[in-house]
Parts: C-alpha cells; sequence; structure tokens
C-alpha cells in the first residue's frame, strides 16, 4: 500500500514487485495481496492489455482522518465500536479544565 | 389478567426508575454496581414490556406467558375465542419482541463491521513504536487514544498524542485502555447504543447511554489507578481534553465538559467508597429485577 502511495500513477503487479526491494516475493503473492485489497475497496483496478493497473482508491491522509473521526467519535452516531480515553472540549469549558490542570501540576 | 399487570407494573417501576436512576449520585463512588444495576434495568423493561403486552394477549388460553405463546405457535384454539383487543396486543407483543431483537442483533453486526473496516485501515496506515510495544501509532496532530475491542483487541494511539503526554501519562492512559479491554466494557455499552437507536427520542434512553458511558470510563480509570499514579491519569485526562485536536460540533460539549471533571475529580479526591449495606442491597435489587421478569413470563396462575 505505501508504494502505491508514494507513486502518481497506477502500477502493475509487476512494477510493485520490483519496488518491494528488501523482500524476495513471489510474483503470485503480490498479486494475490493487490486482488484482495482490491476486493475490500482500497484498490481501483483498470485494464492495460493484459496486466492490471493498481492505484489506490484514497489518500493515506483521507484514511487517516476517516479512522481520526471515529476514533474521536464524531461520525454522530454514539457506537460502541470503540472505547475511547477522553475528548476534547472546546471554548470556556476548556478553560476551566485548562485551570484545573495548571493547579493540579502546581502541587 | 394478574401476571400482565404485575408485568406492566414492572415495566413501569424499571421505567421510572431509570429515570431517577440517571441523576442518582452514588454512581460514581461505586460504577461497577452501577452498571450492573442499568443493565438488570435494561434487560427487565425489555422483558416486562413485552411480556405485558404478550400477556394479555394469550389469556384466552389461561395459561402462563410463554405457555400460551407455545400454545399460539403450535396452532391450538384457545378455551375462549380471540377478540380484537387480544388480537392487537398480540400483534403489538410479538411486533416488539422482534424490534428489541432484530435491533441488538443489527447493532452487534454494525459494530462488528466499523470494526473490521477499523481494524483493516489500521493494519494498512498505523506502525509500531518502539517504545511502546504493542500499541498500533496513528500519524496524527490530533490528540486521540482508544482501543478496537474484540478477541485481539488493539490500543492505539495518535503522534499527537504521543507528543501531548508525558512518559507517565502515556503509561496511566494505556493502563486505562487495557482496563477495557479487559473487562471488555464494548459489550457492555453495545446494548445501550442499541437501545438509543431504537428510541432516538427518549431522553431516559439517550441519558442512559450517557450515564453508562461515563460509569464504564470510570470503572476503567478505577481500575487504571491500581498500577499507576492516579494524578497522573488526572492531569492526562485534562490535557485531553484541552488538546482541541480537532473542531468539536456542536451539542455535545456541555456532556463531555462536565463527565472529564467528574472523573478527574474522583481520581484526585477520591469520595469514601460506597457503605456496604449500600452495595448488598443495590446487588439485591438488581438480582431480583433481573428474576422477575422471566418468572412473571414462566409463572402459570
Amino acid at each position: 500500500m505505501d508504494i502505491l502511495w508514494a507513486q502518481s500513477g497506477a502500477l502493475t503487479a509487476r512494477e510493485v514487485g520490483r519496488l518491494i526491494a528488501d523482500r524476495d516475493l513471489a510474483p503470485t503473492t503480490i498479486m494475490t495481496v493487490l486482488d484482495r485489497l482490491t476486493r475490500k475497496g482500497f484498490l481501483e483496478r483498470t485494464r492495460d492489455g493484459r496486466a492490471w493497473r493498481y492505484a489506490p482508491a484514497a489518500t493515506r491522509d483521507a484514511y487517516v482522518a476517516e479512522l481520526m473521526l471515529e476514533a474521536l467519535d464524531m461520525t454522530g452516531d454514539r457506537s460502541a465500536a470503540l472505547t475511547r480515553f477522553a475528548q476534547a472540549v472546546s471554548g470556556r469549558e476548556a478553560e476551566i479544565l485548562r485551570r484545573a490542570l495548571t493547579e493540579l501540576e502546581d502541587e | 389478567m394478574i401476571t400482565a399487570a404485575a408485568l406492566a407494573a414492572l415495566a413501569l417501576a424499571c421505567a421510572v426508575g431509570s429515570w431517577r436512576f440517571t441523576t442518582a449520585r452514588w454512581t460514581s463512588r461505586a460504577p461497577r454496581i452501577a452498571i450492573i444495576l442499568w443493565q438488570s434495568l435494561g434487560v427487565t423493561w425489555g422483558l416486562a414490556t413485552t411480556g405485558a403486552m404478550l400477556a394479555y394477549a394469550v389469556e384466552p388460553y389461561g395459561m402462563g406467558v410463554l405457555p400460551g405463546l407455545i400454545a399460539f405457535a403450535d396452532g391450538r384454539a384457545p378455551g375462549e375465542p380471540w377478540d380484537a383487543l387480544h388480537v392487537l396486543a398480540m400483534v403489538a407483543g410479538l411486533t416488539a419482541l422482534t424490534v428489541l431483537v432484530a435491533v441488538l442483533l443489527t447493532a452487534g453486526v454494525q459494530t462488528l463491521r466499523t470494526r473490521r473496516r477499523h481494524r483493516m485501515l489500521l493494519a494498512l496506515i498505523s506502525h509500531d513504536n518502539p517504545v511502546l510495544p504493542g500499541v498500533r501509532v496513528l500519524d496524527h496532530p490530533g490528540a486521540a487514544a482508544y482501543c478496537v475491542p474484540g478477541l485481539r483487541s488493539q490500543v492505539v494511539v495518535s503522534e499527537g498524542a504521543l507528543k501531548l503526554l508525558s512518559q507517565d501519562e502515556m503509561a496511566a492512559v494505556l493502563a486505562h485502555e487495557a482496563a477495557h479491554v479487559r473487562e471488555r466494557h464494548d459489550l457492555v455499552l453495545l446494548p445501550f447504543a442499541a437501545l438509543r437507536r431504537a428510541l432516538p427520542w427518549s431522553k431516559v434512553v439517550s441519558d442512559a447511554q450517557s450515564q453508562v458511558e461515563l460509569l464504564v470510563e470510570m470503572a476503567a480509570d478505577d481500575r487504571a489507578r491500581r498500577y499507576c499514579s492516579p494524578r497522573r491519569l488526572a492531569t492526562a485526562l485534562l490535557r485531553f481534553g484541552t488538546a482541541g485536536a480537532m473542531p468539536t460540533p456542536q451539542g455535545m460539549l456541555g456532556v463531555h465538559a462536565n463527565s472529564l471533571m467528574a472523573r478527574v475529580d474522583r481520581l484526585v479526591k477520591p469520595a469514601p467508597e460506597l457503605p456496604i449495606r449500600l452495595r448488598y442491597g443495590m446487588l439485591a435489587l438488581s438480582v431480583t429485577l433481573l428474576t422477575s421478569a422471566p418468572f412473571l413470563w414462566v409463572y402459570q396462575p
């Protein structure tokens, strides 16, 4: 995935294999992984002659943002999918919290 | 008729009890007992409400709720002929029961699906941190720390949280998340979230969900403080609260600030534990509630 994100255009399985420098992976393994990621909707592929060209369906940042929205419970449905540590507040209330924090730190 | 009336009274008692319970003050002194009481109130309310309708519906059979329903499912003819009111009660009761079960199942499936996608994305974009083994790190300047529950739970923190907290505070946060994982708090929250989706207009249900959310956090705080300094946990909470990682949507601010301060207060100045008599009293109440509804379901007058 990182390799595809680093590239601007779509890549074929062979090109991806060449870019995975550190590991000796069989071309079929790479094709399986790419195929699986496509079926799960993380990659999009287009026909190019006899091969498929793969490109990420969304940018890395978009996925990070999606996770963060869920993590901060901002999707609006207060689901029980995750358990969170604490949530941020803002405005006047944050001021009260900030004062409490300084008090605790001073003691 | 007596069974139907008793079940209706029980349902009403649960509804009124829940409404009173949303403002109870002792809960923060014994979060675990309060959670148990909430659960028994919820289960009993569901069984009693549907049971009251069904008990009235199967009255022509002259049997208890469950035996009557079995007779109905078998297609046996009742002793007295059906009339419109009993048919109506049967339809309403069966619908309510189906809706409750369906809502719970849908919520469960949906939660599992959300988690699976979350986990998959995590596998693609999060990375390890040598200082915090076993914790996934997310590249985002905002502060977040959470866990994705499941058979193999994952604890996730963001880069922003790593920068925000000192090492001791991070240890406290991780102890807190480990408590969530260990006590499977997500399973506690699930039915309440499901019920709120089923009855979005009910203020009692929404209040109950907020209460249970807060109680679960307090229970996790309690466990975490055994392994770390409560003061560090409190400062970590406050730092998170003031981080202002992302613009918070309107309408949910007050609740968060209040519950955050409540958690900080009890970490810094722990209130005396609830008297043992009161604790056992509450447990006894839960057990009574939990047994009464099923009893009335199978009881034959």
